[in-house]
């Protein structure tokens, strides 16, 4: 209950990100160096696409990524709904522009191969269409969550918008075997083997590792600044402030950093 | 009950009923969602004449014929069951070759001929070095053997796979 406590707490939380935010961008950078040169050079060609299909190393990551961010601000928003926790408000909040953006990346990653593979950069299909879904549906949370005052009341009513947009997640995974598509069907999760040689399909896991603890760390440290923002008020963070281990600080040391409201300042006097 | 199973129910609620309407929605749908049709369908008379279709199939190893003077091509694709004779004029993406899944898109005309505007290619779920596909390829197995129709598997040749 103690070590709970200590990570669930916003002061906690922001100790234990602090503390291990640098080993997770070293393990990061370093899954980084390993996985592109082994993805983008040492992984052989493919027997039908040639060099081109390398971008899949990217494309298949973000895709991924994407259908996991906003199953987990779905699981997140029940947490909030049912249970109040401050920490899924936060968590959710950071995740929100994570996602879009793999969301995007997986979009433009998969336009650019379209074009020579397929010849197109766009199709209605369904699995590209569900996928573009997942894009608006990231941006309407995000729009949703800015456009109320109070964070608790946003934290709800994105909850409920997260529960409700959970659906395209099956339907965007489902997409390719439900319907006739141009895009191909599940290369990886099907039930017999992949169908993808060991020697592309191990880097392409290594890679999708590597992104995700990028997509963690980050989301980490924005859940951290949500945090310190949402309690800008309250003496920790003063604290915080005056020993110079947040910017902003009266007494901190001249350094570049996001302006800080008034109030935030005045907190600290 | 106490608020927080109150909310639980809730939650699930709005999970469900979301689900269920779903669901219906896609049903409902479904025909509409599919992106191409296959030679089955139009064998059976499921594709709408007069109409901008398409049309998705494996291109049928030997059917390609190309005009020497210009862009004019003429191939058959098959879902292994049936086949659609198609006419293209244009320039076909690099992965178009026999074997190949692909998508037409076009009117079907009197003679049952696709007349397609635009041919896309629907490469496979399959990625592997090409020694691997070629190797399978000897087998008469793997993505690289010979689609043919009415012909029995055993007697494709993979030689003719072979560009």
């Amino acid at each position: 209950m103690h070590l709970m406590h200590a990570i669930l707490s916003p002061k906690g939380f922001n100790r234990f990100v602090s503390r291990w935010i640098g080993a997770l961008w070293a393990v990061t950078l370093l899954m980084l160096v390993i996985g592109l040169p082994w993805a983008l050079v040492v992984a052989p060609t493919d027997y039908q696409q040639g060099e081109s299909y390398r971008i899949i190393f990217l494309h298949v990551p973000s895709a991924w990524l994407s259908l996991m961010g906003y199953t987990m601000l779905a699981g997140l928003g029940f947490v909030v709904l049912v249970w109040r926790v401050k920490l899924a408000e936060v968590m959710a909040e950071a995740i929100a522009p994570v996602g879009a953006a793999f969301t995007l990346l997986a979009l433009v990653t998969g336009s650019l191969w379209g074009r020579p593979m397929w010849g197109t950069y766009w199709v209605w299909d369904a699995r590209l269409t569900s996928e573009l879904v997942l894009l608006f549906l990231y941006l309407g949370w995000m729009a949703l969550s800015q456009a109320i005052e109070d964070r608790r009341a946003a934290a709800k009513a994105c909850g409920v918008l997260a529960l409700i947009g959970v659906v395209d997640i099956p339907i965007v995974h489902f997409s390719v075997e439900w319907w006739n598509t141009l895009h191909q069907g599940p290369t990886i999760t099907r039930l017999d083997r992949p169908a993808m040689h060991l020697s592309m399909l191990a880097p392409l896991l290594w890679m999708y590792f590597a992104l995700f603890t990028y997509a963690a760390t980050v989301s980490l440290m924005r859940a951290r600044d949500i945090w310190l923002e949402r309690e800008a008020n309250h003496p920790w963070v003063a604290e915080l402030m005056r020993t110079g281990a947040v910017p902003g600080g009266p007494d901190s040391p001249a350094r570049p950093g996001p302006p800080i409201a008034p109030r935030d300042l005045t907190a600290g006097a | 009950m106490t608020p927080r199973q109150r909310r639980l129910l809730g939650a699930f609620a709005v999970l469900a009923g979301v689900a269920t309407a779903a669901a219906v929605l896609l049903s409902a749908v479904s025909e509409n969602l599919l992106f191409f049709y296959t030679p089955s369908q139009v064998a059976a008379g499921e594709v709408p004449a007069d109409r901008n279709v398409r049309v998705g199939g494996l291109v049928v190893s030997g059917s390609i014929e190309r005009n020497p003077d210009s862009l004019a091509v003429r191939f058959q694709v098959t879902d292994m069951a049936r086949v659609v004779s198609v006419s293209y004029q244009g320039i076909l993406p690099d992965l178009f070759r026999e074997g190949q899944g692909i998508i037409a898109q076009g009117r079907i005309d009197a003679n049952g001929v696709l007349q397609a505007t635009e041919v896309l290619a629907k490469h496979d779920e399959n990625y592997m070095p090409p020694e691997v596909a070629a190797t399978l390829a000897m087998k008469g197995e793997g993505p690289l053997a010979p689609v043919h129709m009415n012909a029995n598997p055993a007697d494709a040749r993979p030689a003719s796979t072979q560009p």
